[in-house]
């Protein structure tokens, strides 16, 4: 599948996957990240059953200190 | 670039607001960047107060040590711009009380220190504030390494620094560093509030 992924477009194997299992495919190690699929918000309680589906628009945000 | 003389960038910021989540290294830069653009308004939240070690990046006085941050920028903007209107909260900033406290400003900048603040504010904004724009500050600690200081749109959302380097005691926050960031922020809001016709 192809989807955009923090405005580039990027390609997978697979033909769905969970937001958990893109972070680990894509080595996004941060503890803190703010992601969403669509514009959609998806909470960390649901990186195991939120779905990334062929031409959706994902962006992950990992937040760090400082200020 | 767009091209706007001086009075006509006044006449157009005068009649704007932008929400400032912070009066730390980021706030109080931006905020007084803005303030000298001539930002006609300025919605300032925050519940700290001024420490002899914000000194080194913030934009307050050593005679200012252990007043409220609000109430220390305000007096400041106004010795720069005494037209700016300021609002203060003196508050600690949640999800409850973000849309009602910046739901008038345009624009709001995200000048948290802590991460988790950080990310507290992206969620409230994308679940309860759809399409408000988010100028955040990400990434500013240590010195040099300007190249890798950057600006990345995510939609309504702005973030400004080098998205890597977290602040810790061998990578403090400093005024050049952190200068840039809230510099880049007021320059992010400025390019939002004037690129649009009117």
């Amino acid at each position: 599948m192809k989807i955009i992924l923090n405005n580039r477009q990027e390609e997978f194997d697979k033909e769905i996957m969970t937001i958990r299992e893109l972070l680990d495919e894509k080595n996004f190690t941060f503890k803190m990240l703010v992601i969403k699929i669509n514009n959609k918000l998806v909470r960390k309680e649901h990186y195991d059953t939120s779905l990334v589906r062929d031409g959706d628009d994902v962006s992950v945000l990992h937040l760090i200190s400082g200020g | 670039m767009i091209n706007l003389d001086f009075e006509e960038i006044r006449t157009r910021l005068a009649d704007k607001s932008v929400g400032i989540a912070g009066a730390g290294g980021l706030g109080s830069n931006c905020a007084v960047a803005l303030a000298r653009v001539g930002i006609g308004r300025l919605v300032i939240a925050d519940f700290d107060v001024v420490s002899e070690g914000n000194l080194n990046r913030q934009y307050y006085f050593k005679d200012q040590v252990g007043r409220k941050k609000i109430d220390a920028l305000r007096e400041n903007i106004a010795k720069i711009n005494p037209e700016i209107d300021v609002e203060i909260h003196d508050l600690r900033l949640d999800p409850d009380n973000i849309p009602h406290i910046f739901g008038n400003c345009q624009i709001i900048v995200e000048a948290f220190d802590l991460a988790g603040m950080k990310k507290m504010i992206a969620e409230t904004v994308i679940e309860k504030m759809p399409g408000k724009y988010l100028v955040m500050g990400m990434g500013l600690a240590g010195f040099g390494n300007n190249e890798a200081i950057n600006t990345v749109k995510i939609d309504n959302i702005y973030v400004c620094g080098d998205l890597e380097n977290e602040t810790s005691e061998q990578l403090p926050p400093l005024a050049p560093r952190v200068g840039i960031v809230a510099n880049m922020q007021a320059n992010q809001v400025l390019e939002l509030l004037l690129s649009k016709q009117e």
